[in-house]
Formats: C-alpha cells, structure tokens, sequence
C-alpha cells in the first residue's frame, strides 16, 4: 500500500514538474497545486498507512494510527490552499497589468526597468 | 517556567491584527508600528538577559511537555538573532515613514511588516521542525505581499518567479519533514537530535541532510540556487529590500547552522565538504555579480550573496573557532546589509535613479550621507576595527588551523573584492563629476537618514565593543558546538 502511494506522489510530481515547465502561467499555478498534492500525499504515506483503529488511545489501546502525519497534511492543506490564492490573485493582476500570460515575456532585462 | 520567550513574537502577532484595523489612519499606525517595535526590541533584551544569567529558555506550548508538543527554545543564538532582527525592524518601520509612499502605507503595509517580524522571529525561536515550516511560511506570505505592494510592472513580474521558487522550496521542505519523521518518528529538534545519533551515520540521514541543504539553500541563497535572488530584490523599494536583504536569507542560513550542528553532525567528511564546497562557489559567484554590475541595487544584493557564502564557509569548518565567527559575522552582516540598504536607497532618492553611469557628484551637498556610506563600506569589507573583522578574522584562522587553505585564501581575497566594489560604488555615486550638473536645491533626506545612520552606528559600537558581545556569543557557540547543552535543556533530561 505504502508502494503505490510512493507511486502516485511520484506521478503527480511528474505531472507538477511538467505543468510548471510549460510557459502559460496558469498552467504553472495549476502544477503548483498538483505538486502540494503529491506533497500531501507523501506526507501520509511516511506515517505508515492501515496500521490500526482510530488514534483514540485507551488504557490498553494495542492498535491506532499515527496521528501526527494527519495533522502536519492539516496545516499544509491550509498554507498550500493559502499561498495558491494569493499566487492567483498576483497573476491575474500581472495579467492586467503587464498584458501577458507568456513567461518568455515576462523574462525582463535591466534595459527596460 | 516562564513564558517569556513567546514575547518577541507575540507582541508583532498583536500589534499586526490591531494594524489591519487601523488602515485608515496612516499616522495611527506609524504610532502603533513604532511602539510595537519598540516593545520587541525590549522584550528581546529581556529575554536575553534571561537567557544570560539562567542558560537556555524554553516553554511548553499549551504545557505539552517535550518533545510531544510544540517547545520554543530560546538560546542565545535565537536570541541574540531575535534582538537584531527587532531592531532593524524598528529602524526600517522609521526608514519607511519618508519614503515608502501614501498609497503602500494605505494598503497594509505595516502590518505585514510586523507579520514579517513575526515569522523571522518564530523561525529563529521555535524548538520543532515543522513548527519552523509554519514560521517559514508566515515570514514568506509576508514577503509575498511586500514584494508586490505598490503594483508597478517590475514588481508584478518578479514576484510571479518568486512566489513560484518559493513555492516549490515549501514543498520540498515538507516531505523532507516528512521523510525526517519516517525515520526518527519526532518533531521536536532536541528529541530527533537523540533519535540521529542512536541511528549513527546511516545513507539516510546523508540524503536527509541534502534535502534539508537544498531546501535551507534556495531561502538562504547558496550556489546554485541563488539564481532567483538578484531579480526579485531588485524590485521592491529600499525599506522592503533592506528587509529582504538583512533578514529572510539570515533564516535560511540560520536554519543551516542549526540543523548542521544539531542534527547532520555525523557524517562531516560527506556534508560538509558539500557544504564548504558549495560556500566557495557562492563566494565567487558573488564576486563576479557585485563586480559586473553598474547599479546600486544590483551591487549590494550581490554583497548578499558574498556574505551567505562566508558564513556558509564558517559553518562548514564547523570547529568552536568557526562558528564562533560564523555567529559573530551572521549579527554583523544583518545589521551592515539593512544599513546600507536604507543608505542606498536615500541615493536612489536623490539621484532618481540606480544607474551608477547616471549619478555623480553627490558628495557636494550630502557630506554625512557620503562618510557614512563609506564607513558602513569599511564595516563590510571587514577593516578593523569595524565590525565585519572579527567574523571574519576568526572564520579564516579556523579555516588555516583546519588546514583548509583553499578556502581561507578565497575568502580573504573576497574581501578584497568586496572592498572594490563597495568602493567602486561610493566614487562613483559620490566623487564622480555628474553627466547633468546637479540642482541647486538640496533634498530634504534628514528623517531618512537617521535611521540608517543608527545601524551604521550600531554596526560601528558592534566593532568596536567586540570584547562586551563576546561572552553571550560564546554561549551562542557553546549550545551549537555541545547539542547536549541544548537537548538536556528541551528535554529536562
């Protein structure tokens, strides 16, 4: 189980790395989102996957998943969904003002500050 | 237990949330901004004098006991970081009053300084990895915005390849937490420091600490991963930069230093030949920058880069000596880089522009600014009895006793060339007879450049009481030479 997780985090970085590489900068954002995705993923994976029950822990509790992994993936969701917004918001306003999505425009020289 | 390393950064948390409320008012948050300032700088003090007279701080977050909750530490390396970070604050909140413009100051400018301060400051204090993400993360969606309020071109395009570079070091930094608690199953620094050395030198812990390097690297600006650096600072105005420059790739430095002597320490003759290696080439890429470009910005953000290799360098000797250097450049180079920043914005202002083929002539009517620009140049390129010398004094004799003369003598030389191109930058901004004869009437700069003033100044007294800072350095030193020091005071052991 753990190998086909490592599998499917390795696949949605293939598909971040790819969509980063390309020159529209949404596409760029998009791949943003993906690679948090398989970051997540990984995440949960380093915790060790169908291990037990619920982490409730009784007195004598003999199996619980560990909980730690699930609340880091918690506060990376909200930070990744959080700079993902704001990257948005900046390239839409980029796109108004500069008049282009195309990174090979966006490359700027010292000539034209 | 007291509580009173969560001060420095619970008083900017506050003083950011009451700011947000007062965006109408401009003069109403100067006030609240200066005050809040003010109270961090103290209570750093504070807290260092804690730290002096009773070892090292640390409080249990909602009295989890260590290392199951979340632990600030405050030694004396966080704290003496922590009470420079404060105080260039307080002098760039100054700084801005004049020149960062009404219509930034109206959009929320001050408070996102002041959330700014609260990640430095959290970064530099917090005992657990992933804690020290989250404070990553606060002090980098602060830079986010800094670096585009104000929505001219040049900032809308270099903030796009920042955040994206960014972005990317986040990602790697969480799954080489992960990676670090699948293999020693905690979070807290003290606790996995235990865990590593039970493990011993094992393939894993190499890998981990490259991934830590690659992660701490792209903050921290080390070849090759400083590529995206030169454009994106260039971009905002002075006061921004000078924040950028003096503080986020000091964390990620720090972040190195911490992890290297407290974690990754098992494997030397594989880490840190990367390391020194690397700190060589960061030097020298440096030294092409500074002296290949004509323009203010470009000349001292790649003094930056310079700086992040010396200390690099330091930290890869990874002897008593060296990191006692290391720590005393890292406090020197802080305070000289937001120093010069602010002095060379106060050039831009007047020349209106950053082009060294353009200005000239200054000297004439802005004596002060011009003597104090040198001086401040002086201090970097390390001319004793300022204050760059020690650091560097002590990081080169480490590197001699170590037998590593490579690397001393690229250092030293980088000195050299530093000195050039500060120099270059003061004759041709300040002796040079200008292109177009300067106005007659005079810029009104006073209120500008007292603050800048006072770092040089600060940075001078640095210098010059060397022998007074020494004692809370080498207490700084101890803690990373011995993480028994610091792992007994997290754990209570």
């Amino acid at each position: 189980m753990e190998i086909l997780m490592c599998m499917i985090a390795g696949l949605l970085f293939a598909a971040a790395v790819y969509l980063m590489l390309s020159k529209s900068l949404l596409r760029i954002i998009i791949g943003t989102g993906l690679l948090s995705h398989g970051t997540h993923l990984m995440l949960l994976t380093m915790g060790g996957l169908k291990t037990g029950t619920v982490p409730v822990l009784g007195e004598n509790a003999a199996a619980y998943t560990d909980p730690i992994p699930q609340a880091l993936i918690l506060t990376a969701i909200v930070i990744s969904f959080g700079v993902t917004a704001v990257f948005l918001v900046i390239a839409y306003r980029a796109y108004q003002e500069l008049g282009t999505d195309n990174m090979d425009q966006l490359r700027g020289t010292e000539s034209d500050d | 237990m007291i509580n009173l390393p969560i001060l420095p950064i619970l008083i900017p948390l506050a003083a950011a949330i009451v700011l947000i409320f007062l965006s109408k008012s401009v003069s109403a948050q100067r006030i609240v901004s200066v005050i809040a300032s003010t109270a961090t700088v103290i209570s750093a003090i504070i807290v260092m004098a804690k730290v002096k007279s009773d070892g090292i701080q640390t409080v249990d977050m909602g009295s989890w006991p260590a290392p199951f909750g979340i632990t600030l530490v405050s030694d004396m390396l966080s704290i003496l970081l922590v009470l420079t970070a404060s105080v260039i604050t307080l002098c760039v909140v100054l700084y801005s009053f004049r020149s960062i413009g009404s219509g930034r100051e109206n959009f929320y400018y001050y408070p996102i300084v002041q959330f700014l301060l609260l990640g430095v400051n959290g970064s530099f204090t917090t005992g657990d990895i992933f804690n020290l993400f989250v404070f990553f993360e606060i002090m980098l969606m602060s830079s986010y915005v800094l670096i585009v309020i104000g929505g001219t071109k040049i900032q809308l395009r270099e903030s796009i390849k920042y955040i994206l570079v960014n972005v990317i070091s986040s990602a790697i930094f969480v799954i080489a937490v992960g990676f670090l608690y699948s293999v020693t199953g905690s979070l807290n620094m003290a606790h996995i420091s235990v865990r590593i050395s039970e493990i011993g030198s094992e393939p894993i812990i190499t890998v981990l600490a490259v991934l830590f390097l690659i992660v701490f690297g792209l903050k921290g600006a080390i070849f090759p991963l400083y590529f995206w650096l030169p454009g994106s600072y260039a971009a905002p105005p002075a006061p921004i930069l000078a924040l950028f420059g003096s503080l986020l790739t000091k964390v990620g430095i720090y972040a190195i230093l911490r992890t290297y002597t407290l974690f990754f320490y098992h494997d030397q003759p594989f880490t840190h030949d990367i390391l020194s290696m690397l700190a060589l080439l960061t030097i020298v890429a440096g030294v092409i920058g500074a002296l290949a470009y004509r323009d203010v910005k470009q000349i001292l953000i790649y003094n930056i880069i310079i700086a992040v290799g010396i200390l690099l360098f330091g930290i890869a000797t990874m002897t008593e000596e060296s990191i006692a250097g290391t720590v005393f450049y890292l406090i020197h180079d802080m305070i000289i880089k937001a120093g010069l920043f602010l002095l060379g914005g106060i050039m831009i202002y007047i020349a209106g522009t950053s082009n060294l083929n353009k200005m000239g002539g200054l000297i004439r009517q802005y004596p002060s600014l011009g003597w104090t620009f040198l001086l401040a140049s002086f201090a970097l390129a390390g001319i004793p009895p300022l204050s760059g010398f020690t650091g560097k004094l002590l990081i080169v004799r480490s590197g001699f006793a170590e037998s590593e003369y490579v690397g001393s003598i690229i250092v030293l030389l980088s000195s050299l060339a530093v000195l050039y191109s500060v120099i270059n930058l003061f004759m041709a901004v300040f002796w040079k007879t200008p292109e177009t004869p300067l106005p007659d009437v005079k810029k009104r700069t006073g209120l500008l450049f007292v603050p800048a003033a006072a770092l040089v100044v600060l940075s001078v007294l640095y210098g010059v009481g060397t022998e007074a800072v020494y004692p809370y350095v080498m207490q700084a030193v101890d803690a990373l030479i011995q993480p028994e020091i610091y792992i007994d005071a997290v754990l209570k052991e």
